[in-house]
């Protein structure tokens, strides 16, 4: 394998009964690079993002993370390894406040039973505090997070995925319920978190402003099959990807 | 660790209170040790149904456990079975020195093999979530209690005598009362302890949401099963200690007694408020006292009385005391909004 690929998914295929929602997919993510999943509803990706992070097995397939092979392992697992998933019901810890939900999602992989009853060292709350700061959510970070509005909640959820210090970042849909003057600085912020601290991301988008304007390269999804990939623009520009979303097929 | 004035003045308060108690009130010796236990009892069933979410019927089977090892590692630690039970009951069956070593000893061994059953049982049922767990552990109680009325061992269904409390030791209220108040005391102190850590967040997460903090990489399976360990540990020494203070164990009514203290202790954390360290406490106080003035003055109703109060508690205080506490006044407890919106103290509008 290339050293660039942190993610390597080849002939990805699952069914559920009868119904087939991921056939034959194959999908490389370079380190370092801002990656976009798009497709209409219903087309797969969510299932394919639960594959990756381990909630079912795939029915045939491989998935590749850092060259070793992770089809096999359960969500935790897979979560030590770094790589972390956002939901696209967003979930966070409603009832504790929003330090805690950070504190909570320090990374665990370091963590031996030692550590079990141990208090968070002095650098814990002071990361916790700065991403906090870096979402825009500082001031409220005492309030409970099930207080907060939709929005707020999903940047908490952001947050926490940082605190974790992933290698690979899985976004389902991360603007999805986000008032729009917002969306812009959720999208500066991505790209923050991928050029200064390193994690590479996997976007899951339906807001094609915003996943033109942050992938390097983009999957499409339609039925349960890759239709197509390429730039922003070639994708934008396929015919078969204008027919897919307007309903040609 | 620094402390306000006004905690340790609160501290002292109960402190002197609670050791004036048996003293003050000489006839209401055995009520205040049960007070006690009733707050170990909340206290430690808290960490699993409040703190973590698990609903648990089953914490009464820790308690019973360690009653019956208690005895029995008191009985097998001096005397054979046959010899033990021609002198149970008798005055002076044991000097106060084989007494309490026998106790002690008794009450080390319970609380490990409690927290072994603890991690057994946790590995085999914890996988379940929500109502499914809470029917399981039902079970686990009641299960307990017919097995152990079937083995000749223990006594089968005719009980266990513990025992007799010797003389020379002084006055037997007295002795148990400070040593469940000593019990809840160290439970307290533990349990505010693990909770302020990584621990009590991480049973928290857990709590609020299982798959996210899976999601997360947390080691759900281990800290669940630590939870329960802590309860079972002290749920043991509670069981013990009950057993000498009783004097007589019925698999049943005593040990196993899924009906009185396996409901009492889940009706005493939601009266508190669930999910508090102060509330189980507040709980377990309120509802004791409660019981015992219904035991007293409605006498012949009192388990219709009863059974009034838990609906009441049910439907007008789901969220206990201090539960309604927080909702109403979240900045008591230290939920608000700060002016600042950057660490370094920038003011904002937002």
């Amino acid at each position: 394998m290339s050293n660039s690929r942190l993610l390597d998914v080849s002939g990805a295929s699952k069914s559920f009964g009868g119904v087939v929602a991921n056939k034959d997919i194959s999908l490389h993510v370079p380190e370092g690079k801002i990656i976009g999943l798009i497709g209409p509803n219903g087309s797969g990706k969510t299932t394919l993002f639960n594959s990756i992070v381990g909630y079912h097995p795939l029915d045939e397939g491989s998935i590749q993370f850092e060259g070793q092979e992770i089809s096999k392992l359960q969500v935790p697992d897979i979560a030590r390894l770094g790589m972390l998933r956002t939901f696209q019901q967003t979930r966070i810890y409603g009832k504790m406040t929003c330090v805690q939900n950070m504190q909570i999602s320090m990374p665990q992989a370091e963590q031996g039973f030692d550590k079990i009853f141990a208090k968070y060292p002095p650098e814990v709350m002071e990361k916790a505090e700065s991403l906090l700061e870096f979402v825009g959510l500082y001031s409220k970070r005492l309030l409970l997070a099930g207080d907060l509005s939709f929005g707020q909640q999903k940047l908490l959820e952001f947050a926490m995925a940082l605190m974790n210090g992933p290698k690979l970042l899985l976004l389902d849909e991360p603007t999805a319920g986000i008032n729009p003057t917002l969306i812009n600085g959720l999208i500066d912020r991505l790209k923050r978190a991928n050029a200064d601290l390193g994690i590479t991301l996997l976007v899951i988008e339906h807001n094609m402003r915003v996943i033109m304007n942050l992938a390097e390269h983009i999957y499409c999804l339609a039925h349960g099959e890759l239709l197509a990939e390429g730039s922003p623009e070639e994708v934008q520009n396929d015919q078969r990807v204008v027919d897919a979303y307007l309903g040609a097929h | 660790m620094t402390i306000s004035p006004q905690k340790l003045a609160l501290y002292a308060g109960l402190l002197v209170v609670s050791f004036a108690a048996p003293f003050v009130l000489p006839n209401l010796q055995v009520q205040l040790g049960s007070l006690w236990l009733m707050v170990v009892f909340a206290l430690t069933w808290d960490i699993m149904g409040g703190q973590m979410g698990y609903n648990s019927f089953g914490n009464i089977f820790y308690f019973g456990a360690g009653m019956y090892i208690t005895a029995v590692v008191q009985r097998d630690l001096y005397f054979d079975v046959a010899e033990y039970e021609a002198t149970a009951g008798t005055v002076d069956m044991m000097t106060s020195q084989q007494y309490l070593t026998g106790m002690g000893l008794g009450l080390g061994v319970s609380a490990v093999v409690c927290v072994l059953f603890a991690v057994i049982l946790g590995s085999a049922i914890l996988g379940l979530r929500g109502h499914y767990f809470a029917i399981c552990t039902l079970g686990l109680g009641i299960a307990a209690g017919e097995i152990a009325g079937g083995i000749d061992y223990i006594g089968a269904g005719s009980g266990l005598v513990t025992p007799v409390f010797p003389a020379e030791l002084g006055d037997k209220g007295l002795f148990f009362y400070f040593l469940y108040f000593a019990l809840a005391v160290v439970t307290f102190f533990t349990i505010k302890r693990v909770l302020s850590g990584r621990f009590g967040l991480a049973i928290n997460a857990i709590r609020d949401d299982e798959d996210k903090a899976e999601a997360m990489g947390l080691h759900t399976v281990r800290y669940k099963t630590i939870a329960w360990c802590v309860a079972a540990f002290f749920l043991a020494i509670a069981g013990g200690i009950t057993g000498n203070m009783i004097g007589f164990i019925d698999p049943i009514d005593t040990a196993f007694a899924g009906a009185t203290f396996g409901v009492w202790m889940v009706l005493m954390a939601i009266l508190g408020g669930k999910g508090t360290i102060w509330g189980p406490v507040i709980g377990a106080i309120l509802f004791h006292i409660a019981k015992e003035f219904l035991w007293t003055y409605l006498f012949g109703l009192q388990w219709v009385a009863l059974g009034v109060l838990i609906i009441v508690i049910v439907v007008f205080f789901p969220q206990g005391i201090m539960g309604f506490i927080r909702a109403r006044w979240p900045e008591l407890l230290g939920h608000k909004v700060d002016a600042r919106i950057t660490a370094s103290g920038k003011e904002g509008t937002s």
